[in-house]
C-alpha cells in the first residue's frame, strides 16, 4: 500500500471513531436550551414530541468501553502498512510460491523473529501433537498397517476427508474416477504403486479423439462393438469383426489384446479393455463417447498438502480394500 | 385514535396506498418462495426437475423478494407517509412519485423473471443483471429527488428524526448499488465486475453487509421512530439519544462489511478493522431500541389491547437480539465457529422477520384504516392471531437455525485423538435434517399469517367508508 493510501486508512479510521467519541462526549451535556428530563423538547411533528432525558449511564459508558477498547485492538493488532504491537498476521499474505511459504513460516517460526503467524502457528502446534502418531505408523510397511484395525480407522477418516469428494465415501468411484474397492487398477494395487499415486498424483497420457482417424461415426461404432466384445459380452459380429481391423491404432496403449498398459506395465493409465469394468461408463453410447472424443483423467498429488506420514495410512487403508 | 382527514394539507397518498397494498403482496411471494426452498432443503424432489424452480435460482429470489419488494415497498409507503406528515407538506414531485411506484414494480417483475431464467451477476442481493441495475439507479435517484425534494418545501423548523433515518438510507444506498454494481456488459443479460479479486469481494460486502445496515436497519429506523410514538400516544425518549445514536450507526456501520471475510485473502488490517467497528457499532445500534421501548414508558398497559403495538415493540425486541447477535458472531473466534453454518441464516432472520418484518407489518396496520378511510382495520382479532402465528413461526424458525448452526460448526471441528476431522460434511447435513423441518413449518406459520393479513386489507380496503369504528380504549 502506498503512503498516500496509508495515510488515508488511518486518518478515516481513526476519524470515524474520535467522531464517535466526540459526539458521545457533546450528547452527554444538555447542550439544549430545555431542562433535562422529561421535558418535551418544544417542537413537535405530526403530534410527536421528543423528550430530553439524558442519555443512560449504563449505555454511554458502555459505549465508551467499545470505543477505547477499539483503540487498543487496533494498536495490538495493526492497521494499514502497520502489523502492530504483537507482529500478528492470520497466514504469509502476498506470498506467491510454495517456496518462498516454507522459507516464511521457518523464518517466522523462530523464536525470535517477533511475527506470529497464526497458520503457522496452529500447523506447527498440530505438527507437535500428531506428528509422533503418523511417524510410527509410517515406519511400519503398509501390508502391516493394512492389517491394523486403529490404523485402518485413520486412514478411512482421512479418505472421507480428502478423497471421498471423487472417489465417494465408499471408495466406489464415480464416472471418471475409479472404483478403488476393486481388484482392476490403472497404474497399480500394490502397495508401493498406490502410494506413489497418491504421493505424486497421476495423470493420463491421455486418450485422443479418434473420430476423424476412424474415418467418422462409423468407424466409432465399429471400434466400440469392438471393446465391448473383449469383454465378452455379446455384439453385432459383423461391427466388431470390422472394428478388429482397425484396433491395431488402439493397441499401442490398451495392448494387442486390450489388456491395458499396466499389463504391458507402461504407466499411462490405459484402462484393461477385457474386464467388462469402465471407468467412463460401459454403456455403448458412453464407450462410442470415450472413443470419439478421448479422455483424459488426473488425480492431484497429495504429499505436500498431507506429507508423506499420513499418505502412508491413506495407502494402507485403499490397500486393504482390495483384500479379500 | 382519530385521523386527520380533516388536515389542511392536501397530501398525497396515492403512492403510498400503492406502496402499502403491494408491500402486503409482496410479503405473501417473497415469503412463499422461501417457504419453498426451505422445502427444498428437506425433499430436493420439490425442484420438479424443472431449472427454474432450482434452489439455486430461486434462493436469490426469494432475498430479493423481501429485502427489495417487500422490505422497500415498506419503505417507500412509510417513508413518502412520514416526510408528509412530518413536514406537513405535500410530497414532491408529482407524477415523479408515481414513477418511483411503476418503476419499482417493474423492477421486481424483472427480477421474478430473468431470476428464475437463470441470469445473475452471482453477486449476493445484488444478482440481477446491468440493465435492470440501471433501473433501479434510475428509480432510486428519483426517489432521493421526491423524498429530499419534500424536505425542503417543509413548513416545520427542524427535520424530525425519522426523516434523519430515511434520508441517510436513501442516499446510502443509491451510493452502495452503484458503486458494487459497476460492471462491464458484454451483452443484453451478461456483465463482468470492474473489481476483481479480493477488491471485488471487498465491494460486494460493502455493499451486502449496508444494504443489511442501510436498507434493513437505518431505513426501518425511520419506520420505528414515527410508527412506535404514534401508536403508542407517547412523545420520544431521548432527543439526544436520537442524536447520538444516528450519527454513530451511520459512520460506523459502512466500515462493518469486512466482517463477512474473516480468515480470507482480505489483508489482515481490514479484517481487523470490521471486526473493531461491528463491536463499537453494538452500543449505537441499541440506542434506537432503548429510544423505541422507552418511548413506551408509562403506557405499557397498552400492549394488552393493541396487537399492532405488540407488533411494534416486539420488533424492537428482536432488533436489539440481532444486533447484539450481530457485532458477537462479528468477532473472529466466533466467526471462526458460526460462519458457513446455519447460525447466520438464523442471525439475518431474527433480523428479517423479527425487525424487518414486524416492525414494517405493525406500520401497515397502523396505515392501511388512514389511507382507506377507516376508524380500524376490518378485524383486530386477526391481527392479533397474525401476530402470535407470525411470532411462533419465528420462534421456530431461528431457534432451529441456532441449534442446527452450532451443532455444524462444532461438528465441522471437532477432532480425534490423532488429529483427524471426527465428521464428514455430509454427516453434519443429516444432523440438520430435523432442523430443516422445524424452520419449514416455521416458515409455513409465517406464510399463513400473512395470507391473514391479506385479507384482513382486503376486507378493510373494501368496506364501506368510515363504516369501521375505532375502538375506544377502556
Amino acid at each position: 500500500m502506498s503512503d498516500f493510501w496509508n495515510i488515508w486508512v488511518w486518518v478515516l479510521t481513526l476519524g470515524s471513531l474520535v467522531g464517535c467519541y466526540l459526539i458521545l462526549r457533546w450528547c452527554l451535556k444538555n447542550f439544549t436550551d430545555v431542562e433535562e428530563g422529561d421535558v418535551s423538547m418544544g417542537h413537535s411533528f405530526d403530534g410527536i414530541e421528543e423528550l430530553n432525558n439524558p442519555l443512560p449511564k449504563w449505555w454511554s459508558t458502555f459505549f465508551l468501553l467499545t470505543i477505547i477498547w477499539a483503540f487498543g485492538y487496533i494498536a495490538f493488532y495493526g492497521l494499514g502498512n502497520w502489523t502492530g504491537l504483537l507482529g500478528w498476521k492470520s497466514s504469509n499474505q502476498g506470498i506467491l510460491s510454495l517456496a518462498e511459504s516454507k522459507a516464511k513460516t521457518a523464518e517466522y517460526l523462530a523464536k525470535d523473529s517477533g511475527v506470529l503467524v497464526q497458520y503457522d502457528r496452529e500447523i506447527a502446534r498440530a505438527d507437535e501433537r500428531y506428528g509422533p502418531i503418523f511417524d510410527a505408523y509410517a515406519a511400519r510397511s503398509i501390508e502391516d498397517l493394512a492389517t491394523d484395525s486403529e490404523a485402518l480407522k485413520i486412514g478411512q477418516r482421512l479418505f472421507i476427508q480428502n478423497c471421498s469428494q471423487c472417489h465417494g465415501s465408499d471408495a466406489r468411484g464415480t464416472t471418471g474416477f475409479p472404483n478403488l474397492a476393486d481388484k482392476a487398477s490403472l497404474y497399480g494395487g500394490s502397495p508401493e504403486a498406490i502410494k506413489t499415486s497418491i504421493m505424486h498424483g497421476r495423470k493420463a497420457m491421455g486418450m485422443m479423439a479418434w473420430e476423424g482417424a476412424l474415418g467418422g461415426e462409423q468407424g466409432v461404432k465399429e471400434v466400440a462393438a469392438y471393446v465391448i466384445s473383449l469383454s465378452g459380452r455379446s455384439v453385432n459380429a459383423e461391427l466388431a469383426k470390422a472394428g478388429k481391423a482397425n484396433y491395431g491404432l488402439c493397441a499401442g496403449c490398451h495392448g494387442s489384446d486390450g489388456q491395458g498398459s499396466l499389463a504391458l506395465g507402461l504407466p499411462m493409465g490405459a484402462p484393461n479393455l477385457t474386464d467388462n469394468i469402465w471407468l467412463y461408463g460401459g454403456t455403448q453410447r458412453a464407450i462410442e463417447e470415450s472413443i470419439r472424443n478421448g479422455r483424459a483423467g488426473v488425480m492431484p498429488p497429495w504429499k505436500e498438502i498431507l506429507g508423506e506420514e499420513k499418505v502412508h495410512v491413506i495407502s494402507a487403508y485403499v490397500y486393504s480394500l482390495s483384500l479379500d | 385514535m382519530t385521523i386527520s382527514n380533516t388536515s389542511a394539507v392536501d397530501y398525497n397518498f396515492d403512492v403510498v396506498r400503492q406502496f402499502t397494498v403491494m408491500t402486503v403482496i409482496w410479503g405473501i411471494f417473497g415469503t412463499l418462495v422461501g417457504v419453498l426452498i426451505a422445502g427444498q432443503l428437506i425433499w430436493p424432489a420439490l425442484n420438479f426437475e424443472t431449472p427454474w424452480l432450482t434452489y439455486s435460482r430461486l434462493r436469490p429470489l426469494h432475498t430479493n423478494a423481501v429485502i427489495f419488494a417487500f422490505g422497500t415497498s415498506a419503505l417507500f409507503a412509510t417513508s413518502y407517509y412520514v416526510v408528509q406528515r412530518t413536514c406537513q407538506t405535500r410530497l414532491f414531485g408529482g407524477k415523479l412519485a408515481s414513477f418511483t411506484f411503476w418503476g419499482w414494480q417493474a423492477i421486481i417483475v424483472a427480477a421474478a423473471i430473468t431470476l428464475p431464467l437463470g441470469y445473475t451477476s452471482s453477486k449476493e442481493y445484488a444478482e440481477l443483471e446491468w440493465p435492470i441495475d440501471i433501473l433501479i439507479a434510475v428509480v432510486w435517484i428519483s426517489y432521493a429527488i421526491v423524498f429530499f425534494g419534500t424536505l425542503i418545501k417543509r413548513k416545520t423548523s427542524h427535520i424530525y428524526v425519522a426523516n434523519w433515518f430515511f434520508g441517510g438510507f436513501i442516499i446510502t444506498v443509491a451510493v452502495l448499488h452503484i458503486g458494487n454494481s459497476m460492471v462491464i456488459p458484454v451483452s443484453m443479460m451478461k456483465s463482468y465486475s470492474i473489481y476483481s479479486g479480493a477488491i471485488d469481494a471487498m465491494m460486494q460486502w460493502w455493499y451486502g453487509h449496508n444494504a443489511v445496515g442501510f436498507l434493513l436497519t437505518a431505513g426501518f429506523l425511520g419506520m420505528m421512530y414515527y410508527f412506535v410514538p404514534k401508536q403508542a400516544e407517547r412523545p420520544v425518549y431521548s432527543y439526544r439519544l436520537s442524536i447520538v445514536h444516528f450519527w454513530a450507526l451511520i459512520s460506523l456501520y459502512i466500515w462493518a462489511g469486512p466482517h463477512h471475510l474473516h480468515y480470507t485473502a482480505l489483508p489482515d488490517w481490514v479484517q481487523s478493522v470490521g471486526m473493531v467497528m461491528s463491536i463499537v457499532l453494538f452500543l449505537p445500534s441499541w440506542g434506537g431500541m432503548i429510544n423505541g421501548i422507552m418511548t413506551l414508558s408509562g403506557a405499557w398497559h397498552k400492549l394488552r389491547h393493541d396487537p399492532i403495538l405488540r407488533f411494534l415493540i416486539v420488533s424492537l425486541s428482536f432488533y436489539g437480539m440481532s444486533t447484539f447477535e450481530g457485532p458477537m458472531m462479528a468477532i473472529k473466534s466466533v466467526n471462526a465457529l458460526s460462519h458457513y453454518t446455519d447460525w447466520t441464516i438464523g442471525h439475518v432472520h431474527s433480523g428479517a422477520l423479527g425487525w424487518v418484518a414486524m416492525i414494517s407489518i405493525g406500520a401497515m396496520y397502523h396505515l392501511i384504516p388512514i389511507l382507506f378511510n377507516q376508524g380500524r382495520m376490518y378485524s383486530i382479532r386477526l391481527i392479533n392471531i397474525h401476530f402470535w402465528l407470525h411470532t411462533a413461526g419465528l420462534i421456530l424458525y431461528i431457534v432451529a437455525m441456532w441449534i442446527s448452526g452450532v451443532m455444524q460448526g462444532l461438528m465441522w471441528r471437532a477432532v480425534n485423538t490423532d488429529g483427524t476431522l471426527t465428521y464428514s460434511f455430509v454427516e453434519s447435513l443429516t444432523a440438520s435434517y430435523p432442523f430443516y423441518f422445524i424452520r419449514f413449518v416455521g416458515g409455513v406459520l409465517v406464510v399463513i399469517g400473512f395470507f391473514l393479513m391479506a385479507y384482513n386489507m382486503f376486507k378493510t380496503i373494501g368496506a364501506k367508508d368510515g363504516s369501521l369504528e375505532a375502538v375506544e380504549e377502556t
